[in-house]
C-alpha cells in the first residue's frame, strides 16, 4: 500500500467514499441529503430558472443606457438605465447648483472617509469625537460656502445624499451625549431625575418618528417667542436628535447594567465622586461594551432619516421620488428606487457587517 | 472579653457646612433639575399661548364635534364627509389597527418560515433566506412602500385587463378584488360551528393534559382538534345543503362590482410592512433557535423523538423564551411604522389627523392625539406580550 502513503506497519487508511468528499460530497450533504431536500432543491432550481433569466434580461440584456429621448425606453422590454444616467446628479445632489456640485461630492467623500477611519480600532480614543466635530464643521462650511471664492448656497437648496448623511451624522453625534446623560439619569438614585428621564425615553420610544417630526415642523414654531423663526432643516434635525437620543439611551443603559456591581462599589470605596466614578470607571467600560448594538441603532437611524420627506425636506429618497415627476421620465420608478435603494443598502450593509465582525472580535478578547 | 468595636467609633458627623450632607445635596439636585424642566416648560407654554392668541387659533378639543367635510377612501364603520372630526379619527384608528394586526399575523408567519429556512440543511434554501433578509433589512421601509405602491398602481393593468391568478381573484391598478361569501345563513352557522369547535378542542386539550398527568396516556389531541375544526363547520354547512353562494367580483363598465376590495394603498401597506418586519422576525427566530444548545436536540434524539417532535416539544418551547421579548418590540415597531401610511395615502390615524391639522390649524391637539393613540396601542401590545411571556417563562422549582 505504498501508493497511499501509509507508514509501514500502520493500519492502511481507507479512502472515504467518493460521494462523501469533494464537490460531489458537498452537493450531497448540502442539496440532496434526503428525498425531501432533493425535492426542495429541484423546486427552487425550477423557480430560479423561471425568475433569474427574465430578471437578468430586464436588468442587463434588454436594458438601455444611451437613448436619444425617453420615448425609446418606453417600448423596450428592459430597464431604462438612461433614466439613471440622466437623473443621477439630481438624485444624489438634489437642487444644489450644478456648477458647485464638487462641494457636496467632497462632503460625502469626507463623511465616508471619517466612517472608514472610525472602523479602525486604533482610532477609538477621545480625540475621535474631535475629528468628527471638526469634520462635520468642514462639511457644513463646504456646503454653505460663502468664503474662499465659494458662492453661498442656502440650505434650502441642499438635498440628496449629502443631506441624508448630514442629518444622520449630526443626529447621531448630538444625540450621543444626551443619551449618556439620559441613561445615567434613568439609573440614578434621585427619584425626580429618574422619573423625568424614564418619562422622556418611554414617551419618545412609544410614538412613531413621524409624530415627532410633525411636532418639530408644526408645533415647534409655536414654541418660539414671537419673531424668532427656526429653519425647517434645523427643526427636523432637532426632532431627529431627540428621537435618536431616546433609543441610544436604552443601548447605553444596557451597557451600564452589564458592569458588575463590584466596579461601582470599588469606585465608591476609593472615595471617588459620582462624576469621577462614571467618567473614569463605569462609562469607559460600559461604552466599549455597547459599540456593536450602537452600530445597529446607527443603521436604523440612517434608514429613518428617509422620513423627512413627509415634512418636505429633500433627502435622497425625496430626490429619487421628485426625479420621477419629470413628465418626460414618468413611470421609471423601478430604476429610480433601485438606484436610491442600492445607495442606502451600501451604507447599511457595510455597517451591519462591520458590527457583526466587531461583536465576534470583541467577544474573542473578552473570553480569553 | 469581646469589645464591641462599634461603640468605640464615634458616629460620623457632618463635617463643615450642610452642603456636604448627601441627603441635602440629593434634594438640592432634584429641586434644581425639576425646577429647570418646569422653567423650560413654562417658557414654551407661555410662548405657545401668546402665539396662539396672536394668530387667532382656537384651542381645545372642541373641533372634534365639528363637521370634518373631507372624505375617507376606506372605512370600517360608516363614514361620510358630513360626519364629525371625532368619527373621522375613529375611522383612522380602526384602519391603523386593521393594518397593524393583519401585518403582525402575516409577518410572524412569514418571518418564522424565513427564520427556519435560514437554518435549513439545504444550501439553496439557506442562501435564499439570507438574501431575503439582507435585501429587505438594509433598505428604508418608506422606499419599499413607495415601490410597492408604484408596482400596484403603475405596473398592474387596468380593471378591464386585470390579472386573474386564481378564478375570481382580480389584480388591477384599482386594487385587489377577492370573492366573499354572500349573505346566507349557512355561512353564519359555519362560522359559529368553527368557534364552537375551537372551544371544544381547548377543553379536549385540557382533559388530555389532565389525563396524561394522571395516567401517562394521551388522547390523540392533534387528530381530534383537526377533525373538529375542519369537520364541524363543514358538517354544519353541509346541513344547510352546502350552498355555494359567493359574491364573486365581476367587471361592470370600467370597474368591478361585488366581492371585497383591498385598495392599492392598503395592499401596499400590508405587503410592505409584512415583508419588511418579517426580515427582522426571521433573524430573531433564527437566533432564538440557535440559542437552544445542540445538546438538547441530541438528547431528544437519544430519547427517540422524531425531528418534528424534537422541534415542537424540545427546541421551540425553549427558543420561545428567547424570542418573545425582541418579538414584542418588532410588533411595536410594525405598529409605529404603520404611520408611514400618510406617505402613500392610506387613511390611517396619522393621515386623518394630518388632514385635520391642515384644515383646523390645531396642530397641538392633533399631534397630542396621535401620540396618545399610539402610546395606548403600544401599551396594549406590551401588556399582552408581557402576559404571554410570563405564561411561557421557565417555572423554576
Amino acid at each position: 500500500m505504498a501508493e497511499t502513503g501509509t507508514a509501514p506497519g500502520a493500519t492502511p487508511v481507507a479512502r472515504p467514499p467518493a460521494l462523501a468528499v469533494g464537490p460531489l460530497g458537498w452537493l450531497r450533504t448540502n442539496l440532496f441529503s434526503s428525498w425531501g431536500n432533493t425535492l426542495l432543491t429541484l423546486l427552487i432550481l425550477w423557480g430560479l430558472w423561471r425568475v433569474v433569466p427574465p430578471l437578468f434580461d430586464w436588468l442587463v440584456t434588454s436594458s438601455l443606457v444611451n437613448v436619444a429621448s425617453s420615448q425609446e425606453c418606453r417600448g423596450a422590454g428592459g430597464a431604462c438605465w438612461a433614466f439613471v444616467a440622466e437623473k443621477w446628479r439630481f438624485i444624489i445632489f438634489g437642487t444644489y447648483p450644478a456648477d458647485e456640485q464638487w462641494r457636496p461630492s467632497l462632503a460625502v467623500a469626507l463623511i465616508i472617509g471619517m466612517m472608514l477611519f472610525s472602523t479602525w480600532r486604533g482610532a477609538w480614543r477621545p480625540w475621535l469625537g474631535l475629528v468628527w466635530l471638526g469634520g462635520t464643521a468642514v462639511v457644513l462650511a463646504l456646503l454653505w460656502g460663502g468664503f474662499l471664492g465659494m458662492t453661498y448656497v442656502s440650505n434650502e437648496l441642499w438635498g440628496g445624499l449629502p443631506l441624508t448623511l448630514l442629518l444622520t451624522v449630526i443626529g447621531l453625534g448630538a444625540a450621543f451625549p444626551l443619551a449618556v446623560l439620559l441613561a445615567l439619569g434613568r439609573r440614578s438614585d434621585l427619584p425626580a431625575v429618574k422619573a423625568i428621564c424614564v418619562g422622556f425615553i418611554e414617551l419618545v420610544r412609544g410614538v412613531p418618528l413621524i409624530s415627532i417630526l410633525f411636532m418639530a415642523s408644526v408645533m415647534f414654531p409655536l414654541f418660539m417667542p414671537a419673531g424668532v423663526t427656526v429653519d425647517k432643516l434645523l427643526r427636523a434635525q432637532i426632532g431627529l436628535i431627540l428621537f435618536a437620543a431616546a433609543y441610544q439611551a436604552e443601548v447605553v443603559r444596557g451597557g451600564l447594567q452589564a458592569i458588575p456591581k463590584g466596579q461601582y462599589e470599588a469606585a465608591d470605596s476609593l472615595g471617588l465622586s459620582y462624576w469621577q466614578k462614571m467618567r473614569k470607571i463605569i462609562l469607559p467600560q460600559a461604552l466599549a461594551l455597547v459599540i456593536p448594538p450602537m452600530v445597529n441603532t446607527f443603521i436604523s437611524f440612517l434608514k429613518d432619516t428617509s422620513l423627512v420627506i413627509i415634512i418636505g425636506l429633500f433627502d435622497l429618497l425625496s430626490a429619487a421620488k421628485a426625479a420621477l415627476t419629470d413628465p418626460a421620465w414618468r413611470g421609471f420608478y423601478k430604476e429610480a428606487y433601485l438606484f436610491a435603494g442600492l445607495i442606502y443598502f451600501f451604507f447599511c450593509f457595510f455597517m451591519s457587517r462591520y458590527s457583526q465582525r466587531l461583536e465576534v472580535e470583541l467577544n474573542r478578547s473578552r473570553r480569553r | 472579653m469581646a469589645i464591641d468595636v462599634r461603640r468605640e467609633v464615634p458616629a460620623p458627623r457632618a463635617r463643615g457646612s450642610f452642603l456636604s450632607d448627601p441627603k441635602f445635596r440629593s434634594v438640592l439636585y432634584q429641586v434644581l433639575v425639576v425646577g429647570g424642566v418646569i422653567l423650560v416648560g413654562w417658557y414654551l407654554v407661555n410662548n405657545t399661548l401668546s402665539n396662539l392668541a396672536r394668530q387667532n387659533i382656537a384651542t381645545g378639543f372642541g373641533f372634534l364635534g365639528r363637521e370634518s367635510s373631507f372624505a375617507i377612501g376606506e372605512h370600517m364603520i360608516s363614514y361620510s364627509a358630513a360626519d364629525s372630526y371625532g368619527r373621522a379619527i375613529l375611522v383612522g384608528i380602526l384602519n391603523t389597527i386593521k393594518v397593524s394586526l393583519l401585518g403582525i399575523v402575516a409577518a410572524t408567519v412569514l418571518g418564522t418560515i424565513v427564520g427556519i429556512a435560514r437554518l435549513s440543511s439545504n444550501w439553496l434554501v439557506r442562501k435564499l433566506a439570507l438574501v431575503y433578509v439582507e435585501a429587505l433589512r438594509n433598505v428604508p421601509l418608506l422606499l419599499q412602500l413607495f415601490l410597492w405602491y408604484a408596482v400596484i398602481t403603475e405596473s398592474l393593468p387596468g380593471p378591464r385587463q386585470a390579472l386573474q391568478p386564481v378564478e375570481g381573484v382580480f389584480l388591477s391598478n384599482r386594487g385587489f378584488k377577492i370573492p366573499t361569501p354572500s349573505d346566507h345563513p349557512a355561512w353564519d352557522a359555519a362560522l359559529l360551528a368553527f368557534l364552537l369547535a375551537l372551544v371544544i378542542s381547548w377543553i379536549v386539550q385540557r382533559r388530555s393534559a389532565a389525563l396524561q398527568a394522571r395516567t401517562g396516556r394521551r388522547l390523540p389531541v392533534g387528530i381530534i382538534t383537526a377533525g373538529l375544526v375542519i369537520g364541524l363547520p363543514l358538517l354544519t354547512w353541509g346541513g344547510f345543503g352546502a350552498p355555494l353562494v359567493f359574491d364573486v367580483p365581476r367587471l361592470q363598465g370600467f370597474n368591478f362590482v361585488g366581492g371585497a376590495t383591498l385598495t392599492p394603498e392598503f395592499a401596499a401597506m400590508l405587503i410592505g410592512l409584512t415583508t419588511y418586519t418579517a426580515a427582522f422576525i426571521a433573524e430573531i427566530v433564527r437566533s432564538g433557535i440557535q440559542a437552544v444548545s445542540w445538546g438538547q436536540t441530541e438528547a431528544a434524539s437519544a430519547l427517540g423523538l422524531r425531528p418534528g417532535l424534537t422541534l415542537r416539544l424540545v427546541v421551540l418551547p425553549q427558543a420561545l423564551r428567547v424570542i418573545i421579548p425582541p418579538l414584542t418590540s418588532q410588533y411595536l415597531n410594525l405598529t409605529k411604522n404603520s404611520s408611514l401610511a400618510v406617505a402613500i395615502g392610506y387613511a390611517d390615524l396619522v393621515s386623518v389627523l394630518n388632514t385635520s391639522i391642515n384644515q383646523t390649524g390645531q396642530a397641538i391637539e392633533g399631534v397630542a392625539l396621535i401620540m396618545a393613540c399610539f402610546l395606548t396601542i403600544s401599551l396594549g401590545i406590551s401588556i399582552f406580550m408581557n402576559w404571554y411571556n410570563k405564561r411561557i417563562a421557565l417555572v423554576e422549582r
